[in-house]
């Protein structure tokens, strides 16, 4: 079925099936920031942004997007590269898998919430798993990058 | 998890008539959990769009349209000033905000799902549901029933009380689904205790609540067998995440410090 989808400000027609999750699509169209993970909604590395807020891609069918606008990190390019700033100075970062996905939360997270305190930063990133970091060096770059006007 | 063909309904009158004229059809709500679910659905109707997914007030109630997210539930205003907030803490509580952007409270609601720890808390607050044909049920009554729902939930009323409330869930992670959980309330008729992912679909503690509703000023005494009745009366099970003995313990627990809390 034809589904519609304005991916990072793009109009882009996808051919999906009924069953097709919006993870497969975007990475079968080349989108491979968005990466796949547990597949079943718990580590939130398929994170996006489905008109601007986080979901798990994992677990959206792509029909269901049809016009909607979907956000990866190549659609806020330079939030992204401040955020990594802010990550490569606290040392938050190793592997980074899960790097594009924190991102996007902590995008959205900023738009969403004013002046959050740690236990709301902390409980706004309950679903996005980093299994290197342990989240210490990530809250203070987080706190960092909520601090920039 | 197939799925052979995709409705996006038009109207509620589509959808009902859709899933009455075949057997193999579901709504599919939210969709988080989807996945997970081990069967072919022949077609897949959704809702959204059909504005069922706002939720407003009236002067007495509030009205969440089936299709309103758990983030919606969670963060709306009016919501978190009943019962101390209880309905809004319960989704806050379930998974991460990528996921309660996706899942519905009418999925949770339609799914009977015994390890929602929503459902616990609209249970104990008397929430009533409005289904397309039946109409309005109490979300009690919809719970007691066999099966599922084969008409569409279109709305869930929470009445707006402002009393006392405590709700509270025991998980291994925060991203897990819950060992246990429990939703206690004192409003104008008395005492009401709800326990959940037992793991079976939550349910009343009747005996423990005949109990303290009687008391004329409980105290700790009371409060200790209350608790004491509710995990004895409750029915729990095993899963890879409890024993049925560590369930009952916690329940004893729960109900102590709900009561407690709601009485205080």
């Amino acid at each position: 079925m034809k589904t519609k989808i304005n991916v990072n400000g793009t109009l882009k027609t996808f051919e999906v099936k009924p069953d097709e999750y919006l993870l497969d699509t975007l990475r079968n169209s080349g989108c491979v920031s968005v990466r796949r993970g547990c597949d079943t909604t718990s580590c939130g590395v398929c994170t996006i942004l489905l008109d601007g807020k986080p979901i798990a891609s994992c677990s959206y069918l792509s029909c269901r997007a049809d016009g909607h606008n979907v956000t990866t990190v190549e659609g806020i390019p330079k939030e992204v590269a401040l955020i990594a700033d802010f990550f490569g100075h606290e040392g938050a970062d190793q592997c980074g898998y899960c790097n594009p996905s924190m991102a996007l939360t902590i995008y959205a997270m900023k738009k969403e919430l004013k002046n959050p305190s740690d236990d709301e930063i902390r409980a706004y990133l309950v679903g996005n798993l980093c299994r290197c970091s342990g989240y210490v060096a990530q809250h203070r770059a987080i706190r960092a990058y909520l601090e920039v006007e | 998890m197939k799925i052979d063909s995709y409705l996006k309904a038009k109207s509620v009158e589509e959808a009902y008539k859709v899933l009455k004229e075949n057997k193999d059809a579901a709504v599919i709500a939210g969709g988080a959990w989807l996945k997970l679910m081990p069967k072919t659905i022949g077609t897949a109707i959704d809702l959204k769009g059909l504005g069922l997914d706002e939720i407003t007030e009236t002067d007495n109630e509030i009205v969440i349209g089936c299709m309103a997210t758990l983030r919606q539930v969670e963060k709306y205003e009016a919501l978190q000033e009943q019962y101390d907030g209880i309905i809004s803490k319960s989704a806050s509580s379930i998974m991460g905000v990528t996921v309660r952007n996706i899942a519905t409270i009418g999925g949770t609601v339609a799914g009977k799902y015994g390890f929602s720890d929503l459902l616990p808390t609209l249970m104990v607050v008397d929430a009533e549901l409005e289904f397309y044909k039946r109409g309005r049920v109490k979300l009690s009554e919809f719970m007691n029933e066999k099966g599922f729902a084969d008409d569409i939930l279109t709305h869930i009323y929470i009445k707006k009380v402002k009393s006392r409330g405590w709700f509270e869930t025991m998980k291994n992670t925060a991203i897990d689904f819950p060992i246990i959980n429990s939703a206690v309330i004192k409003s104008p008729e008395g005492y009401c205790i709800v326990i959940g992912a037992r793991p079976y679909k939550a349910a009343y503690a009747i005996k423990s609540m005949e109990f303290i509703n009687a008391c004329k000023n409980p105290g700790t005494d009371e409060i200790a067998q209350a608790a004491d009745i509710a995990a004895d009366e409750m029915k729990f099970g095993k899963n890879q995440r409890g024993s049925a003995e560590y369930r009952k313990e916690l329940c004893r627990t729960f109900v102590k410090r709900g009561l407690t809390e709601v009485i205080s």
